[in-house]
Protein backbone atom coordinates (compact mmCIF):
# COMPACT_ATOMS: atom_id res chain seq x y z
CA UNK A 1 0.00 0.00 0.00
CA UNK A 2 1.32 3.20 -0.57
CA UNK A 3 1.38 6.85 1.43
CA UNK A 4 -1.64 8.48 2.08
CA UNK A 5 -1.71 10.88 -1.64
CA UNK A 6 -5.16 12.85 0.19
CA UNK A 7 -2.89 14.70 2.38
CA UNK A 8 -1.39 16.31 -0.53
CA UNK A 9 -2.66 20.07 -1.60
CA UNK A 10 -4.47 19.28 -4.96
CA UNK A 11 -1.83 21.20 -6.90
CA UNK A 12 0.61 19.20 -4.98
CA UNK A 13 -1.07 16.03 -6.02
CA UNK A 14 -1.27 17.27 -9.48
CA UNK A 15 2.72 18.13 -10.11
CA UNK A 16 3.28 14.43 -8.47
CA UNK A 17 0.98 13.03 -11.37
CA UNK A 18 2.39 14.85 -14.08
CA UNK A 19 5.76 13.89 -12.72
CA UNK A 20 5.28 10.44 -12.71
CA UNK A 21 5.79 9.70 -9.26
CA UNK A 22 1.92 9.64 -7.99
CA UNK A 23 -0.53 7.11 -10.23
CA UNK A 24 -3.64 9.10 -11.00
CA UNK A 25 -6.29 6.22 -10.69
CA UNK A 26 -4.56 5.06 -7.19
CA UNK A 27 -5.18 8.78 -6.28
CA UNK A 28 -8.82 8.35 -7.42
CA UNK A 29 -9.27 5.45 -5.22
CA UNK A 30 -7.75 6.84 -2.24
CA UNK A 31 -9.99 9.84 -2.64
CA UNK A 32 -13.14 7.82 -3.45
CA UNK A 33 -12.61 6.28 0.14
CA UNK A 34 -11.99 8.99 1.63
CA UNK A 35 -15.22 10.38 0.58
CA UNK A 36 -17.19 7.16 1.78
CA UNK A 37 -15.85 9.36 5.41
CA UNK A 38 -18.68 11.86 5.04
CA UNK A 39 -20.79 12.21 7.66
CA UNK A 40 -21.23 15.27 7.25
CA UNK A 41 -24.32 15.24 4.80
CA UNK A 42 -22.09 17.37 2.40
CA UNK A 43 -21.62 14.79 -0.61
CA UNK A 44 -25.02 13.75 -2.90
CA UNK A 45 -23.25 11.47 -4.39
CA UNK A 46 -19.70 9.50 -4.96
CA UNK A 47 -18.30 7.93 -7.83
CA UNK A 48 -18.64 4.32 -7.12
CA UNK A 49 -15.49 2.91 -9.23
CA UNK A 50 -12.55 4.95 -10.87
CA UNK A 51 -12.36 6.12 -14.52
CA UNK A 52 -11.63 4.21 -17.02
CA UNK A 53 -10.14 6.99 -18.76
CA UNK A 54 -8.49 10.00 -16.64
CA UNK A 55 -6.82 12.75 -18.50
CA UNK A 56 -3.19 12.87 -16.65
CA UNK A 57 -1.42 15.17 -19.35
CA UNK A 58 -4.01 18.08 -18.86
CA UNK A 59 -3.37 21.58 -16.57
CA UNK A 60 -4.66 19.38 -13.85
CA UNK A 61 -3.17 16.21 -13.66
CA UNK A 62 -5.62 14.32 -13.19
CA UNK A 63 -6.50 15.38 -9.22
CA UNK A 64 -10.39 14.63 -9.20
CA UNK A 65 -13.17 16.71 -8.21
CA UNK A 66 -16.20 17.57 -6.19
CA UNK A 67 -19.08 19.19 -7.97
CA UNK A 68 -22.13 21.65 -6.35
CA UNK A 69 -25.14 19.70 -7.48
CA UNK A 70 -26.91 22.08 -9.86
CA UNK A 71 -24.09 21.38 -12.20
CA UNK A 72 -25.65 18.97 -14.82
CA UNK A 73 -23.67 16.20 -15.02
CA UNK A 74 -24.20 13.45 -17.55
CA UNK A 75 -25.92 10.43 -16.08
CA UNK A 76 -25.21 11.43 -12.57
CA UNK A 77 -28.12 12.84 -10.41
CA UNK A 78 -28.08 16.69 -10.35
CA UNK A 79 -30.91 17.69 -8.07
CA UNK A 80 -30.00 21.61 -7.50
CA UNK A 81 -30.91 20.65 -3.82
CA UNK A 82 -35.15 20.05 -4.63
CA UNK A 83 -37.39 17.66 -4.68
CA UNK A 84 -38.70 18.85 -7.80
CA UNK A 85 -35.40 17.51 -8.93
CA UNK A 86 -34.69 14.20 -7.45
CA UNK A 87 -33.06 11.57 -9.16
CA UNK A 88 -33.21 13.60 -12.26
CA UNK A 89 -30.06 12.61 -14.95
CA UNK A 90 -28.84 14.68 -16.85
CA UNK A 91 -28.75 14.15 -21.04
CA UNK A 92 -25.19 16.55 -21.29
CA UNK A 93 -22.92 18.21 -18.62
CA UNK A 94 -22.49 21.47 -18.17
CA UNK A 95 -19.13 23.02 -20.00
CA UNK A 96 -17.35 23.84 -16.89
CA UNK A 97 -17.70 20.20 -15.55
CA UNK A 98 -16.51 18.68 -19.04
CA UNK A 99 -13.37 21.23 -19.44
CA UNK A 100 -12.19 20.32 -15.85
CA UNK A 101 -12.58 16.69 -16.74
CA UNK A 102 -10.93 17.22 -20.32
CA UNK A 103 -8.06 19.18 -17.93
CA UNK A 104 -7.51 16.18 -15.73
CA UNK A 105 -9.95 17.01 -12.80
CA UNK A 106 -12.66 13.96 -13.03
CA UNK A 107 -15.73 14.09 -11.14
CA UNK A 108 -15.38 12.17 -7.83
CA UNK A 109 -18.45 13.62 -6.19
CA UNK A 110 -21.62 16.15 -6.26
CA UNK A 111 -22.41 18.04 -3.16
CA UNK A 112 -25.25 19.00 -1.42
CA UNK A 113 -26.59 22.89 -1.64
CA UNK A 114 -29.72 25.12 -0.76
CA UNK A 115 -32.37 24.19 -2.73
CA UNK A 116 -31.79 26.07 -6.23
CA UNK A 117 -28.59 27.85 -4.66
CA UNK A 118 -30.99 30.29 -2.40
CA UNK A 119 -29.76 30.16 1.19
CA UNK A 120 -26.84 31.15 3.50
CA UNK A 121 -26.99 27.98 5.69
CA UNK A 122 -27.70 24.66 3.74
CA UNK A 123 -30.68 24.18 6.08
CA UNK A 124 -32.58 24.93 2.50
CA UNK A 125 -32.08 21.86 1.12
CA UNK A 126 -34.46 19.25 0.54
CA UNK A 127 -32.03 16.01 1.45
CA UNK A 128 -31.33 17.39 4.98
CA UNK A 129 -29.25 20.46 6.27
CA UNK A 130 -24.94 20.18 5.62
CA UNK A 131 -23.12 20.19 9.13
CA UNK A 132 -20.03 22.15 9.42
CA UNK A 133 -17.02 20.18 10.50
CA UNK A 134 -15.52 22.75 12.61
CA UNK A 135 -18.39 22.48 14.87
CA UNK A 136 -21.54 19.82 14.39
CA UNK A 137 -24.03 21.97 15.86
CA UNK A 138 -23.63 24.90 13.06
CA UNK A 139 -24.17 25.38 9.86
CA UNK A 140 -21.36 25.38 6.58
CA UNK A 141 -22.79 28.40 5.27
CA UNK A 142 -24.76 28.82 1.85
CA UNK A 143 -25.44 27.63 -1.05
CA UNK A 144 -22.47 26.31 -1.79
CA UNK A 145 -22.09 24.33 2.26
CA UNK A 146 -21.35 20.54 0.80
CA UNK A 147 -18.84 21.93 -1.19
CA UNK A 148 -17.19 23.93 1.29
CA UNK A 149 -18.02 21.55 4.07
CA UNK A 150 -16.36 18.70 2.06
CA UNK A 151 -12.95 20.57 1.49
CA UNK A 152 -12.63 21.59 4.81
CA UNK A 153 -13.17 17.97 6.07
CA UNK A 154 -10.97 16.60 3.41
CA UNK A 155 -13.75 14.14 1.49
CA UNK A 156 -12.38 15.78 -1.87
CA UNK A 157 -9.35 17.53 -2.74
CA UNK A 158 -11.25 20.67 -5.00
CA UNK A 159 -14.90 21.36 -5.61
CA UNK A 160 -16.84 23.66 -8.05
CA UNK A 161 -19.36 26.25 -6.38
CA UNK A 162 -21.05 28.98 -7.49
CA UNK A 163 -22.38 32.42 -6.21
CA UNK A 164 -24.66 34.83 -7.05
CA UNK A 165 -24.77 36.49 -3.66
CA UNK A 166 -22.01 35.28 -1.93
CA UNK A 167 -23.16 31.83 -2.20
CA UNK A 168 -18.76 30.73 -2.48
CA UNK A 169 -17.41 33.42 0.11
CA UNK A 170 -19.69 33.27 2.63
CA UNK A 171 -19.94 29.10 3.05
CA UNK A 172 -15.60 29.35 2.25
CA UNK A 173 -15.48 31.79 4.79
CA UNK A 174 -17.39 29.65 7.60
CA UNK A 175 -15.56 26.35 6.78
CA UNK A 176 -12.10 28.04 6.75
CA UNK A 177 -11.16 27.43 3.24
CA UNK A 178 -10.78 29.39 0.06
CA UNK A 179 -13.76 30.69 -2.43
CA UNK A 180 -13.25 32.69 -5.40
CA UNK A 181 -16.42 34.27 -7.02
CA UNK A 182 -15.03 35.34 -10.49
CA UNK A 183 -15.77 38.18 -12.55
CA UNK A 184 -19.11 37.55 -14.06
CA UNK A 185 -19.22 35.92 -17.53
CA UNK A 186 -15.37 34.44 -17.46
CA UNK A 187 -17.16 31.06 -17.26
CA UNK A 188 -19.75 29.83 -19.08
CA UNK A 189 -23.24 29.14 -17.22
CA UNK A 190 -24.47 26.79 -19.65
CA UNK A 191 -25.44 23.55 -18.19
CA UNK A 192 -25.76 25.24 -14.44
CA UNK A 193 -29.54 25.09 -13.07
CA UNK A 194 -30.13 28.99 -13.02
CA UNK A 195 -31.15 30.58 -10.09
CA UNK A 196 -30.33 34.39 -10.92
CA UNK A 197 -29.06 34.39 -14.40
CA UNK A 198 -27.85 38.02 -14.33
CA UNK A 199 -25.81 37.43 -10.90
CA UNK A 200 -24.89 33.30 -11.09
CA UNK A 201 -21.15 32.85 -11.45
CA UNK A 202 -19.25 29.33 -10.88
CA UNK A 203 -15.92 29.28 -8.69
CA UNK A 204 -13.28 27.34 -7.46
CA UNK A 205 -13.63 26.32 -3.80
CA UNK A 206 -10.31 25.07 -2.17
CA UNK A 207 -7.37 24.81 0.42
CA UNK A 208 -5.16 26.94 -0.91
CA UNK A 209 -5.01 30.08 -3.39
CA UNK A 210 -2.75 28.30 -5.34
CA UNK A 211 -5.38 25.45 -5.94
CA UNK A 212 -8.23 28.01 -6.25
CA UNK A 213 -5.64 29.84 -8.92
CA UNK A 214 -5.21 26.09 -10.82
CA UNK A 215 -8.93 24.99 -11.05
CA UNK A 216 -9.69 28.50 -11.94
CA UNK A 217 -6.80 28.59 -14.77
CA UNK A 218 -9.35 25.94 -16.77
CA UNK A 219 -12.40 26.81 -16.26
CA UNK A 220 -12.66 30.07 -18.15
CA UNK A 221 -13.41 31.21 -21.66
CA UNK A 222 -16.33 32.16 -24.05
CA UNK A 223 -18.78 28.91 -24.79
CA UNK A 224 -21.04 29.57 -27.56
CA UNK A 225 -23.90 27.69 -25.29
CA UNK A 226 -23.50 31.02 -23.38
CA UNK A 227 -24.26 34.41 -24.91
CA UNK A 228 -23.20 36.37 -22.05
CA UNK A 229 -19.97 34.39 -21.06
CA UNK A 230 -16.38 36.08 -22.65
CA UNK A 231 -12.89 35.19 -23.19
CA UNK A 232 -11.04 36.47 -20.23
CA UNK A 233 -8.46 39.22 -21.56
CA UNK A 234 -6.08 38.53 -18.70
CA UNK A 235 -6.22 34.81 -18.21
CA UNK A 236 -5.04 32.87 -15.19
CA UNK A 237 -2.27 31.07 -15.42
CA UNK A 238 0.45 30.17 -12.27
CA UNK A 239 -0.03 33.07 -9.75
CA UNK A 240 3.05 34.28 -7.46
CA UNK A 241 2.20 35.58 -4.28
CA UNK A 242 2.43 38.96 -4.84
CA UNK A 243 4.54 41.78 -3.15
CA UNK A 244 2.57 44.18 -1.12
CA UNK A 245 4.89 47.17 -0.95
CA UNK A 246 3.21 49.75 -2.22
CA UNK A 247 -0.33 47.93 -2.85
CA UNK A 248 -3.37 50.20 -2.49
CA UNK A 249 -5.77 48.18 0.45
CA UNK A 250 -9.37 49.97 0.84
CA UNK A 251 -11.69 49.46 3.73
CA UNK A 252 -15.11 50.33 3.24
CA UNK A 253 -16.49 51.80 6.23
CA UNK A 254 -19.78 51.07 4.82
CA UNK A 255 -19.18 47.00 5.19
CA UNK A 256 -16.54 47.18 8.26
CA UNK A 257 -18.08 48.21 11.06
CA UNK A 258 -21.46 48.11 12.14
CA UNK A 259 -23.12 44.65 12.13
CA UNK A 260 -20.05 43.01 12.37
CA UNK A 261 -19.47 40.33 14.86
CA UNK A 262 -16.22 42.11 17.24
CA UNK A 263 -14.14 38.74 17.11
CA UNK A 264 -14.98 38.84 13.08
CA UNK A 265 -13.15 42.48 13.56
CA UNK A 266 -10.32 42.30 15.27
CA UNK A 267 -9.67 39.32 12.88
CA UNK A 268 -10.13 41.75 9.65
CA UNK A 269 -7.93 44.69 11.72
CA UNK A 270 -5.73 42.03 12.47
CA UNK A 271 -4.82 40.96 8.92
CA UNK A 272 -5.32 44.60 7.93
CA UNK A 273 -2.19 45.20 10.21
CA UNK A 274 0.01 42.00 8.57
CA UNK A 275 -1.19 43.96 5.10
CA UNK A 276 0.38 47.20 6.68
CA UNK A 277 3.61 45.29 8.01
CA UNK A 278 4.04 43.89 4.32
CA UNK A 279 4.63 47.53 2.95
CA UNK A 280 0.55 48.17 2.15
CA UNK A 281 -1.33 50.83 2.17
CA UNK A 282 -4.61 50.60 4.58
CA UNK A 283 -6.82 53.65 4.13
CA UNK A 284 -10.78 53.90 4.40
CA UNK A 285 -13.20 54.04 1.37
CA UNK A 286 -16.22 54.92 0.97
CA UNK A 287 -19.25 52.78 -1.07
CA UNK A 288 -22.30 55.22 -0.24
CA UNK A 289 -24.74 53.03 -2.23
CA UNK A 290 -23.52 49.69 -0.75
CA UNK A 291 -26.31 49.18 2.31
CA UNK A 292 -28.68 49.29 -0.39
CA UNK A 293 -27.54 46.39 -1.82
CA UNK A 294 -29.35 44.20 -0.51
CA UNK A 295 -32.77 45.43 -0.68
CA UNK A 296 -31.81 45.79 -4.79
CA UNK A 297 -30.49 42.18 -4.76
CA UNK A 298 -33.54 40.80 -2.53
CA UNK A 299 -35.60 42.22 -5.95
CA UNK A 300 -33.33 41.43 -8.75
CA UNK A 301 -32.54 37.75 -7.88
CA UNK A 302 -36.34 36.94 -6.66
CA UNK A 303 -37.38 38.56 -10.23
CA UNK A 304 -34.93 36.41 -12.12
CA UNK A 305 -35.69 33.40 -10.18
CA UNK A 306 -39.15 33.38 -10.65
CA UNK A 307 -38.53 33.48 -14.32
CA UNK A 308 -36.14 30.62 -14.06
CA UNK A 309 -38.12 28.50 -12.39
CA UNK A 310 -41.28 28.32 -14.46
CA UNK A 311 -39.69 25.82 -16.23
CA UNK A 312 -40.26 23.59 -13.28
CA UNK A 313 -43.66 22.27 -14.64
CA UNK A 314 -43.92 18.37 -14.27
CA UNK A 315 -43.58 18.34 -18.04
CA UNK A 316 -40.68 18.01 -19.00
CA UNK A 317 -38.51 16.65 -16.28
CA UNK A 318 -38.51 16.20 -12.61
CA UNK A 319 -42.13 15.64 -10.26
CA UNK A 320 -44.97 15.52 -11.23
CA UNK A 321 -47.92 15.46 -9.11
CA UNK A 322 -51.41 14.92 -10.59
CA UNK A 323 -54.86 15.64 -9.01
CA UNK A 324 -56.79 14.73 -11.82
CA UNK A 325 -58.10 18.34 -12.53
CA UNK A 326 -56.19 18.97 -15.61
CA UNK A 327 -53.23 20.65 -16.75
CA UNK A 328 -53.72 24.12 -14.42
CA UNK A 329 -53.91 21.76 -11.21
CA UNK A 330 -50.90 19.81 -12.29
CA UNK A 331 -48.89 22.65 -12.13
CA UNK A 332 -49.93 23.89 -9.37
CA UNK A 333 -49.99 20.89 -6.77
CA UNK A 334 -46.12 19.71 -8.68
CA UNK A 335 -44.94 23.15 -8.43
CA UNK A 336 -46.09 23.96 -4.66
CA UNK A 337 -45.24 20.30 -3.29
CA UNK A 338 -41.52 20.00 -5.53
CA UNK A 339 -40.42 23.26 -3.85
CA UNK A 340 -39.70 23.97 -0.52
CA UNK A 341 -40.43 27.49 1.98
CA UNK A 342 -37.78 29.44 1.00
CA UNK A 343 -37.61 28.94 -3.26
CA UNK A 344 -41.39 29.51 -2.94
CA UNK A 345 -41.20 32.84 -1.12
CA UNK A 346 -38.52 33.88 -3.59
CA UNK A 347 -41.12 32.80 -6.56
CA UNK A 348 -43.96 34.92 -4.37
CA UNK A 349 -41.35 37.84 -4.21
CA UNK A 350 -40.22 37.72 -7.68
CA UNK A 351 -43.65 37.82 -9.48
CA UNK A 352 -44.20 40.55 -7.24
CA UNK A 353 -41.72 42.73 -8.38
CA UNK A 354 -42.63 41.96 -11.55
CA UNK A 355 -45.95 42.13 -11.44
CA UNK A 356 -48.31 44.84 -13.49
CA UNK A 357 -48.00 48.58 -11.41
CA UNK A 358 -44.97 46.96 -9.50
CA UNK A 359 -42.45 46.89 -11.83
CA UNK A 360 -41.15 50.20 -11.86
CA UNK A 361 -41.24 50.60 -8.39
CA UNK A 362 -39.14 47.41 -7.21
CA UNK A 363 -37.65 45.60 -10.25
CA UNK A 364 -36.82 49.03 -12.01
CA UNK A 365 -35.42 50.77 -9.47
CA UNK A 366 -33.60 48.15 -8.22
CA UNK A 367 -31.93 47.99 -11.54
CA UNK A 368 -30.50 52.05 -10.80
CA UNK A 369 -29.58 50.96 -7.71
CA UNK A 370 -27.43 48.56 -9.33
CA UNK A 371 -25.75 51.04 -11.35
CA UNK A 372 -25.25 53.11 -8.22
CA UNK A 373 -23.18 49.84 -6.79
CA UNK A 374 -21.14 49.84 -9.55
CA UNK A 375 -20.19 53.34 -9.87
CA UNK A 376 -19.02 53.77 -6.45
CA UNK A 377 -16.98 50.52 -6.66
CA UNK A 378 -15.17 52.53 -10.36
CA UNK A 379 -14.85 55.31 -8.44
CA UNK A 380 -12.97 53.39 -5.37
CA UNK A 381 -10.66 51.58 -7.91
CA UNK A 382 -9.15 54.60 -9.25
CA UNK A 383 -7.49 55.22 -5.60
CA UNK A 384 -6.81 51.49 -4.53
CA UNK A 385 -5.76 48.48 -6.24
CA UNK A 386 -7.82 46.36 -3.94
CA UNK A 387 -11.09 46.94 -1.94
CA UNK A 388 -10.64 44.34 2.10
CA UNK A 389 -13.85 43.42 4.14
CA UNK A 390 -15.06 40.81 6.70
CA UNK A 391 -16.46 37.77 4.20
CA UNK A 392 -19.51 37.23 6.45
CA UNK A 393 -20.52 39.84 9.38
CA UNK A 394 -20.73 36.28 11.78
CA UNK A 395 -18.83 32.88 12.15
CA UNK A 396 -21.00 29.95 11.50
CA UNK A 397 -24.34 29.71 13.38
CA UNK A 398 -26.23 27.13 15.32
CA UNK A 399 -28.64 25.25 12.87
CA UNK A 400 -31.75 26.10 13.43
CA UNK A 401 -31.04 29.77 14.85
CA UNK A 402 -31.82 31.32 11.92
CA UNK A 403 -34.45 29.53 10.23
CA UNK A 404 -37.93 31.13 11.37
CA UNK A 405 -36.43 34.70 10.27
CA UNK A 406 -35.96 34.97 6.69
CA UNK A 407 -34.75 38.78 6.73
CA UNK A 408 -32.55 38.02 9.56
CA UNK A 409 -30.94 34.88 7.18
CA UNK A 410 -30.59 37.50 4.03
CA UNK A 411 -28.63 40.12 6.16
CA UNK A 412 -25.70 37.72 6.42
CA UNK A 413 -25.18 38.30 2.75
CA UNK A 414 -24.50 41.71 3.15
CA UNK A 415 -20.69 42.04 2.59
CA UNK A 416 -20.74 40.33 -0.27
CA UNK A 417 -23.92 41.05 -2.31
CA UNK A 418 -22.39 44.27 -3.98
CA UNK A 419 -19.56 42.53 -5.47
CA UNK A 420 -21.89 40.20 -7.49
CA UNK A 421 -24.25 43.10 -8.83
CA UNK A 422 -21.04 44.97 -9.93
CA UNK A 423 -20.09 41.83 -11.13
CA UNK A 424 -16.69 42.05 -10.11
CA UNK A 425 -14.01 39.49 -8.56
CA UNK A 426 -14.20 38.60 -5.20
CA UNK A 427 -11.79 36.10 -2.93
CA UNK A 428 -12.47 34.61 0.47
CA UNK A 429 -9.69 33.47 2.12
CA UNK A 430 -8.96 32.13 5.51
CA UNK A 431 -8.55 34.78 8.19
CA UNK A 432 -7.76 32.99 11.75
CA UNK A 433 -10.34 32.01 14.09
CA UNK A 434 -12.81 33.48 16.44
CA UNK A 435 -14.08 31.58 19.61
CA UNK A 436 -12.69 28.72 17.52
CA UNK A 437 -14.43 29.20 14.15
CA UNK A 438 -13.54 30.09 10.93
CA UNK A 439 -13.45 33.95 9.59
CA UNK A 440 -13.19 35.25 6.22
CA UNK A 441 -11.47 37.44 4.47
CA UNK A 442 -12.65 39.03 1.46
CA UNK A 443 -10.51 40.52 -1.15
CA UNK A 444 -12.24 42.50 -4.37
CA UNK A 445 -11.01 43.59 -7.24
CA UNK A 446 -12.01 45.20 -11.07
CA UNK A 447 -13.95 43.33 -13.47
CA UNK A 448 -11.14 41.02 -15.03
CA UNK A 449 -8.49 41.30 -11.64
CA UNK A 450 -8.49 37.79 -11.05
CA UNK A 451 -3.95 37.56 -11.29
CA UNK A 452 -4.38 40.65 -8.97
CA UNK A 453 -6.47 39.65 -6.32
CA UNK A 454 -4.96 35.94 -6.18
CA UNK A 455 -1.57 37.57 -5.98
CA UNK A 456 -2.48 39.58 -3.08
CA UNK A 457 -4.55 36.65 -1.24
CA UNK A 458 -1.72 34.47 -1.77
CA UNK A 459 0.57 36.99 -0.09
CA UNK A 460 -1.96 37.71 2.84
CA UNK A 461 -2.15 33.43 3.01
CA UNK A 462 1.33 32.93 3.62
CA UNK A 463 1.71 36.02 6.30
CA UNK A 464 -1.80 34.74 8.17
CA UNK A 465 -0.86 31.00 8.50
CA UNK A 466 -4.08 29.93 8.72
CA UNK A 467 -4.04 25.72 9.86
CA UNK A 468 -7.52 24.44 8.63
CA UNK A 469 -6.44 20.65 10.20
CA UNK A 470 -8.89 20.46 12.56
CA UNK A 471 -12.01 20.47 10.34
CA UNK A 472 -10.38 17.13 8.48
CA UNK A 473 -11.98 14.00 9.38
CA UNK B 1 -47.77 46.15 2.33
CA UNK B 2 -49.30 43.35 0.74
CA UNK B 3 -53.03 41.96 1.42
CA UNK B 4 -54.31 38.26 1.56
CA UNK B 5 -55.48 39.42 -2.07
CA UNK B 6 -52.74 40.23 -3.91
CA UNK B 7 -50.93 37.27 -2.47
CA UNK B 8 -53.64 34.64 -3.89
CA UNK B 9 -53.27 36.83 -7.30
CA UNK B 10 -49.25 36.04 -7.23
CA UNK B 11 -50.13 33.10 -6.24
CA UNK B 12 -52.24 32.40 -9.21
CA UNK B 13 -49.65 34.08 -11.44
CA UNK B 14 -46.97 31.91 -10.25
CA UNK B 15 -48.66 28.39 -10.74
CA UNK B 16 -48.35 28.03 -6.69
CA UNK B 17 -51.31 26.50 -4.83
CA UNK B 18 -51.62 27.90 -1.24
CA UNK B 19 -52.71 25.97 1.46
CA UNK B 20 -55.57 28.28 3.42
CA UNK B 21 -53.09 27.42 7.02
CA UNK B 22 -49.84 29.01 4.72
CA UNK B 23 -51.58 32.04 3.45
CA UNK B 24 -51.62 34.20 6.80
CA UNK B 25 -47.59 33.39 7.13
CA UNK B 26 -46.50 33.98 3.57
CA UNK B 27 -48.42 37.51 3.67
CA UNK B 28 -46.55 38.37 6.84
CA UNK B 29 -43.02 37.42 5.69
CA UNK B 30 -43.30 38.98 2.35
CA UNK B 31 -44.44 42.34 4.14
CA UNK B 32 -41.59 42.37 6.08
CA UNK B 33 -39.41 41.67 3.56
CA UNK B 34 -41.16 44.12 1.35
CA UNK B 35 -40.91 46.31 3.87
CA UNK B 36 -37.01 46.24 4.22
CA UNK B 37 -36.55 46.10 0.36
CA UNK B 38 -38.62 49.43 -0.07
CA UNK B 39 -35.86 51.69 1.78
CA UNK B 40 -34.68 51.84 -2.35
CA UNK B 41 -37.61 54.37 -2.23
CA UNK B 42 -35.66 57.33 -0.50
CA UNK B 43 -32.90 57.26 -3.08
CA UNK B 44 -32.86 59.39 -5.64
CA UNK B 45 -32.65 57.80 -8.88
CA UNK B 46 -33.42 60.67 -11.48
CA UNK B 47 -31.24 60.16 -14.63
CA UNK B 48 -29.30 56.95 -13.84
CA UNK B 49 -29.77 54.41 -16.19
CA UNK B 50 -30.46 50.42 -14.93
CA UNK B 51 -28.27 47.74 -15.42
CA UNK B 52 -29.23 44.45 -16.65
CA UNK B 53 -25.93 42.47 -16.97
CA UNK B 54 -22.74 43.83 -15.02
CA UNK B 55 -20.92 43.13 -18.60
CA UNK B 56 -21.52 45.17 -21.17
CA UNK B 57 -22.13 43.12 -24.16
CA UNK B 58 -24.79 42.24 -26.28
CA UNK B 59 -25.85 40.35 -29.32
CA UNK B 60 -22.87 38.05 -29.12
CA UNK B 61 -24.61 35.23 -31.78
CA UNK B 62 -22.57 32.12 -32.04
CA UNK B 63 -21.32 31.17 -36.05
CA UNK B 64 -24.82 30.48 -37.67
CA UNK B 65 -23.96 26.16 -38.19
CA UNK B 66 -26.03 23.26 -37.71
CA UNK B 67 -24.87 21.10 -35.29
CA UNK B 68 -26.25 17.47 -33.64
CA UNK B 69 -28.63 18.18 -30.70
CA UNK B 70 -29.38 15.96 -28.09
CA UNK B 71 -31.89 12.62 -29.81
CA UNK B 72 -35.53 12.31 -28.74
CA UNK B 73 -34.87 9.37 -26.60
CA UNK B 74 -32.26 11.41 -24.68
CA UNK B 75 -34.65 14.29 -23.92
CA UNK B 76 -37.97 12.53 -23.42
CA UNK B 77 -35.67 9.91 -20.97
CA UNK B 78 -36.57 12.24 -17.84
CA UNK B 79 -40.02 13.41 -18.34
CA UNK B 80 -43.10 12.07 -15.74
CA UNK B 81 -45.22 10.66 -19.00
CA UNK B 82 -44.50 10.42 -22.36
CA UNK B 83 -45.76 8.20 -24.91
CA UNK B 84 -42.42 7.86 -26.55
CA UNK B 85 -42.93 10.43 -29.22
CA UNK B 86 -43.39 13.41 -27.01
CA UNK B 87 -44.55 14.90 -23.99
CA UNK B 88 -47.83 13.51 -21.77
CA UNK B 89 -49.31 16.19 -19.98
CA UNK B 90 -53.07 16.29 -18.26
CA UNK B 91 -55.98 18.02 -20.44
CA UNK B 92 -56.04 21.89 -20.11
CA UNK B 93 -59.55 21.59 -19.84
CA UNK B 94 -59.67 19.81 -16.60
CA UNK B 95 -59.72 15.55 -16.22
CA UNK B 96 -56.51 13.89 -16.63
Amino acid sequence: MSSDLTTLSASAASAKVKSGEVDAHELFEQWRERSRLDDLNALSWSADSVPAEIHTGGPLGGVPLGVKDLFCTEGVPSQSGSKILEGYLPPYSATVVDALAAAGAPLLAKTHQDEFAMGSSNENCAFGAVINPWDRGRVPGGSSGGSAAAVAAGLVPWALGTDTGGSIRQPAALCGVVGLKPTYGSVSRYGMIAFASSLDQAGPITNSVADAALLYSQMTGRDVHDSTSVDHPDPVSEVPAADLTGVRIGVPTELSGEGIESGVLDAFNASLELAKSLGATVEPCHLPHAPHALSAYYLIAPAECSSNLARFDGVRYGLRVDPGEGLDAMYGATRSQGFGPEVRRRIMLGTYALSSGYYDAYYGRAQRVRTLISQDFDTAFESFDVIATPTSPCVAFELGSKTDDPLSMYLSDFCTVPMSLAGIPAISIPNGLSEGLPVGLQLVGPAFSENRILGIAASLEAAIGFDGSAARL
Amino acid sequence: MIDRSEVLHIARLARLSLEETEIEAITAELSSILDHVDQISSLDLEGVEPTAHSVAQSGALRPDVPVESLGKDAVLSQAPATDGSGFEVPSPGGGS
